[in-house]
């Protein structure tokens, strides 16, 4: 019986038909941050329970921690309760802890990945949507919320539906400056940000086969942004080349067990979706937003769609979205001004993702226009730390970047890091939602790191590929 | 206070209609209010941003509408509660006051949130959607109707059918919602579950 990644892990890890599609499934590990866990804690301390599997449940911070200093107490004293509540909560649970402290923290679906915690065949859950960022290693990794947490804590469960299962194959090969984000970007906008409520979706072909992890967790990272809780690629041998030796990972004498069972995980051949889907990965352009969800988005060189969709709520939405940003119909998107750049975040916050924006400003020499407030945050302190190593970090800081600790920082906005006012950001990160970089009117444009590259020494919204000579 | 005990089965009372889709969890409840190590106070900051953005814009949200106030139904389009994982979002909604949200689908998380707090999440065919958010708008104050016994929502002699996962459905009917009690049950056998999976067990 032949059967998806998606299939056979969930197989694997229930541990009882709650009826109806519902099951108890068993969590192979379950990662936590400062944010969504206080009130988990409280309620299985509340209900008098305790962790039966303390080492498959493992803490950092990212979400609410400063990226400036790390001094404690930090200056917001609800960030400060927050890592307290954290600290208090692992120490007496016993629980292995990447804190700040000892350096060792970065957000979280870069450090499972980097620790080699992440692994195919395994179930994997945090109490955060971009949870799906660790399917890119063939892991069922889903987010959840904080009664979840509570669940998992209390019982290395969850119960959850199964979903139905969805291929994306994408043909072909990337174009000269064409990247993983721009990939997500127009699978989104071809498919809808709706499209994927009720699916896992497994991204294959040979533009996946050919990409490297990094690239394959941007990818997943933003299954979310198309409604599906589950992403995932299949297992290779890239796959398992970024695994060996990293901390977690299995060791030399367990490896080509590891390695034959993560091989027979994977999406048999003959594995039959509810539904297919297939992207020509060679026509793929760089890609950016101009509105207020993932779907709202066009190639750089593209413009501001009107109102012509012919549906009325469409129509309506689509206004709404022109009025939020402040641009009109048939605007050229490159006609954008923006203030601030970030780079960073669980989508593109990894050593490759500043890697290609330095080699970009290296070759160039070109700055942060003026008037541009640049900020490129490490995802974690292991990714700072080899920046730092090689010279990254000075790269974009004479480019005109402040190169900061890290956090979720600008993505999220729970720290001081945050847009003011009216501005408009160019940022790697994952969504454009209405107020979600900290300021109501806050308006943000998503792209990939090189493109919010391009639109820093710009000073608007710019292709890549003709700023930096991209061919 | 939401208590384990509630009876989710039958709720009537005037209806928020969002007539859009992809309603998503950073506007429900924007971020900087997830630092609250409570969720006690979240109902005041649903929708903070789009409610100030439209009092500036010398508009009325229909979270501050006055003759919305006491509102225990939201009617949305697709995708309803997308986004973050954030629990506040559910919490926020029913702290203001909402008891039941119908939509045309759900965020997934958002979803599930809801469903462990209390809040039933049931689905309506997307034509039914575009009558019932008809209806209301045409008179506003009307009263709607959910019923999961009959699984139907209904305004005066109009009903449409909803649909809700069966298991959800009979703990909302019973109101006994409590999945850490139902998978605590399940705490043997996820114990013989861990003991067969290969990457707990050393691959062999």
């Amino acid at each position: 019986m032949s059967k998806t990644l998606y299939d056979k892990i969930f197989d694997l890890h229930v541990v009882r038909d709650l009826g109806d599609q519902q099951y108890q499934l068993f969590v192979g590990l379950h990662l936590l941050h400062e944010v969504t866990s206080p009130q988990a804690f409280a309620m299985i301390a509340e209900r008098g329970c305790g962790i039966p599997f303390p080492d498959r449940n493992i803490a950092t911070a990212d979400h609410a921690i400063p990226t400036n200093t790390l001094l404690r107490p930090f200056s917001d004293p609800m960030a400060e309760a927050m890592m307290t509540a954290l600290e208090k909560n692992v120490a007496e649970h016993g629980l292995r802890y990447f804190s700040p402290e000892r350096g060792e923290n970065g957000i979280v679906h870069v450090l499972g990945p980097e620790q080699g915690l992440t692994q195919p065949g395994i179930t994997l859950v945090v109490g955060d949507s971009h949870t799906a960022t660790h399917g890119a290693f063939g892991a069922l990794a889903f987010g959840i919320g904080t009664s979840q947490v509570r669940d998992v804590l209390a019982t290395q469960t969850v119960a959850i539906n199964r979903l139905k299962t969805r291929q994306v194959r994408i043909d072909g090969a990337l174009r000269p400056g064409v990247t993983a984000k721009d990939v997500i970007l127009h699978i989104i906008q071809t498919l809808g940000p709706e499209s994927g409520v009720g699916y896992a979706m497994e991204f294959c072909g040979s533009v996946v086969d050919a990409m490297s992890m990094d690239e394959r967790m941007t990818i997943c990272n933003m299954a979310v942004e198309a409604g599906s809780r589950v992403g995932y690629c299949n297992p290779d041998d890239t796959t398992f080349e970024y695994l060996r030796g990293r901390p977690y990972a299995p060791d030399e004498n367990d490896w080509d067990r590891a390695v034959a069972w993560w091989r027979s995980i994977a999406s048999d051949d003959d594995a039959v979706f509810d539904d297919a889907v297939v992207i020509d990965g060679s026509a793929i352009d760089p890609m950016v937003t101009w509105g207020v969800n993932l779907g709202h988005s066009v190639p750089v060189t593209g413009e501001v769609p009107g109102s012509n969709s012919g549906d009325e709520t469409i129509d309506a939405s689509l206004a709404d979205a022109r009025e939020f940003m402040g641009v009109f119909p048939g605007q050229p998107v490159q006609d954008i001004h923006i203030d601030v750049a970030f780079i960073g975040s669980c989508t593109n916050g990894r050593v490759s993702d500043f890697e290609m924006v330095a080699d970009a400003l290296a070759r160039t020499g070109f700055k942060v226009a003026p008037g541009v407030r640049a900020v490129a945050v490490p995802g974690s302190n292991a990714v700072r730390d080899e920046l730092q190593r090689r010279g990254i970090d000075r790269i974009l800081q004479d480019a005109g970047f402040e190169f900061r600790e890290t956090g979720c920082s600008m993505c999220i906005a729970m720290n001081t890091d945050r847009l003011i006012g009216h501005e408009v950001a160019a940022s790697s990160s994952n969504r454009n939602f209405k107020g979600r970089q900290g300021s109501p009117t806050g308006r943000t444009l998503v792209m990939s790191p090189i493109a919010v590259a391009a639109a820093a020494v710009s000073g608007h919204v710019a292709d890549p590929r003709a700023v930096f000579e991209l061919v | 206070m939401i208590t384990d005990t509630t009876v989710r089965d039958r709720i009537s009372g005037r209806a928020i209609v969002f007539h859009e889709d992809g309603v998503n969890t950073d506007r429900i409840i924007p971020s900087r209010y997830l630092k609250e190590l409570t969720f006690d106070d979240l109902g005041k900051y649903v929708f903070i941003g789009d409610r100030t953005n439209a009092t500036a814009a010398g508009d009325v949200h229909p979270f501050d509408a006055p003759e919305n106030q006491g509102a225990r139904i939201l009617i949305a389009g697709a995708n309803f509660g997308a986004g973050s994982s954030r629990e506040a979002a559910p919490q926020a909604l029913t702290r203001w006051g909402i008891d039941v949200i119908i939509a045309v689908s759900f965020g997934e998380i958002f979803r599930g949130n809801s469903a462990a707090i209390g809040v039933p999440c049931p689905t309506v065919d997307a034509r039914d959607y575009e009558r019932i958010c008809a209806r209301i708008a045409a008179d506003p104050a009307v009263e709607v109707t959910m019923s999961l016994t009959d699984m139907t929502v209904s305004i005066a002699d109009e009903q449409w059918p909803l649909q809700l996962n069966e298991t959800q459905r009979a703990m909302f009917r019973s109101g006994s919602w409590d999945t850490l009690s139902l998978l605590l049950e399940g705490a043997e056998q996820a114990r013989t579950v861990a003991a067969r999976l290969p990457y707990l067990t050393g691959w062999r």
